[in-house]
């Protein structure tokens, strides 16, 4: 749920990283806080375990730039990934205006991701939320990897699209990020899809991290406009 | 379905209304500051003395903190814990939930007492209970519609802002 303030002229968003444990959630963020200037970011909030591992959630506040004399504020949350935080996990989502999804590209993590796909899905139903609206990237990370699985392989399992039965949107739409792809197109069997647009990255190194996050960041501000 | 939460916008009448509401309070319990938060963990208003700490973190982990033990109120068969209470050596807070989307947190020291913050509040929570739930009536019939979109027609500017 965005908040706009009209007295700070401010436009809050809250975007959720989502995924796999060791899929690289907090590593975007981190990489986000160490590369914008200081003075568009606010404190990067780890609440974790002496071993790193993400107990409730990340946190930073970033700046994007101004619209019509208004802020744009983005709330970065990352959810923990390991299974067995399912409670605090679901909390985070209170509230999101976009998902990004971390997918750790590794073909032996191939099964944690979907189920970690699925956990999202259930989660937001949860809440009442519509995933298949709202906006929403999934990320290929450890795209350097020698075990990474194709993208083509990573596209079928995660993201092979949600059936649109609504005729008006039932338009060739290509995907902006890749040339030659589709982001709402008709599958052979007849049906009409649509699949969330997707990025490859290398989140230590930050490749791909910007992209991921500006894709959703505008797909967020879009909604409100 | 709804596509994610439902919004909701409070006017600059709500807004006064708000700040004298809680300016009462500040003036009748002795406490520091109140700050208002909402429960996806955005802050909404700050009254009293200004806080020296990072105002975003720490409407963050209060929404975060509140969710928490609401969870813990219902593995032990409570539908909520409606208010909470930390306390510090010097400084503590307590937490009241307004509405169930708001999320009110009194921060004070030892100039005054937990008994009086808690005797003082009661009258507080139901005035911003009552002013919230008005609100929310509001952005349910509609009414807030005839708020002017900031961000109507910004297409273009959004895609600037992102190349």
């Amino acid at each position: 749920m965005s908040m706009i303030n009209y007295a700070s002229r401010e436009i809050n968003c809250k975007i959720v990283y989502y995924g796999p444990g060791l899929g690289g959630k907090t590593t975007n963020l981190e990489h986000v806080y160490g590369k914008v200037n200081p003075s568009t970011r606010g404190k990067l909030i780890s609440l974790a375990t002496e071993t790193e591992r993400t107990l409730f959630f990340d946190f930073l506040p970033v700046d994007l730039g101004t619209i019509r004399g208004f802020k744009t504020r983005f709330h970065l949350y990352t959810v923990p990934g390991q299974v067995y935080y399912n409670a605090s996990r679901k909390l985070i989502l209170k509230g999101v205006d976009g998902i990004v999804f971390v997918a750790d590209s590794q073909i032996e993590r191939m099964e944690a991701n979907q189920e970690s796909m699925q956990n999202l899905y259930d989660n937001m139903q949860e809440y009442g939320y519509d995933l298949t609206r709202m906006p929403f990237v999934v990320q290929y990370n450890k795209r350097d990897l020698p075990n990474a699985a194709n993208i083509g392989e990573l596209q079928g399992s995660l993201n092979p699209g949600w059936e649109i039965s609504d005729p008006q949107r039932q338009r060739v739409t290509p995907d902006p990020y890749h040339a030659g792809e589709n982001l709402v197109e008709q599958i052979k069997s007849g049906e009409w899809v649509e699949r969330a647009p997707y990025f490859e990255a290398v989140a230590v190194t930050g490749e791909g991290v910007f992209e991921t996050l500006k894709a959703v960041s505008k797909m967020v501000l879009k909604t409100l406009a | 379905m709804p596509v994610g939460a439902a919004s909701w916008s409070f006017t600059e009448d709500d807004f006064g209304a708000i700040q004298k509401s809680l300016q009462k309070f500040l003036n009748d319990s002795n406490a520091r500051c109140a700050l208002l938060v909402d429960r996806s963990g955005q802050l909404v208003a700050t009254v009293g003395e200004q806080p020296r700490f990072d105002p975003t973190a720490f409407a963050t982990l209060t929404a975060a903190d509140f969710s928490a033990n609401d969870q813990l109120a219902r593995l032990i068969g409570e539908t909520e814990f409606n208010s909470l209470f930390h306390q510090g050596e010097q400084e503590s807070m307590y937490l009241a939930d307004i509405a169930r989307r708001v999320i009110l947190v009194i921060l004070f020291d030892n100039r005054t007492t937990l008994g009086l913050v808690r005797l003082k509040v009661k009258q507080t929570v139901d005035e911003l209970t009552k002013l919230f739930a008005q609100m929310f009536q509001r952005a349910q019939s509609g009414e807030q519609k005839t708020q002017p979109n900031i961000l109507a027609g910004a297409e273009d500017e959004i895609d600037k802002l992102f190349q």
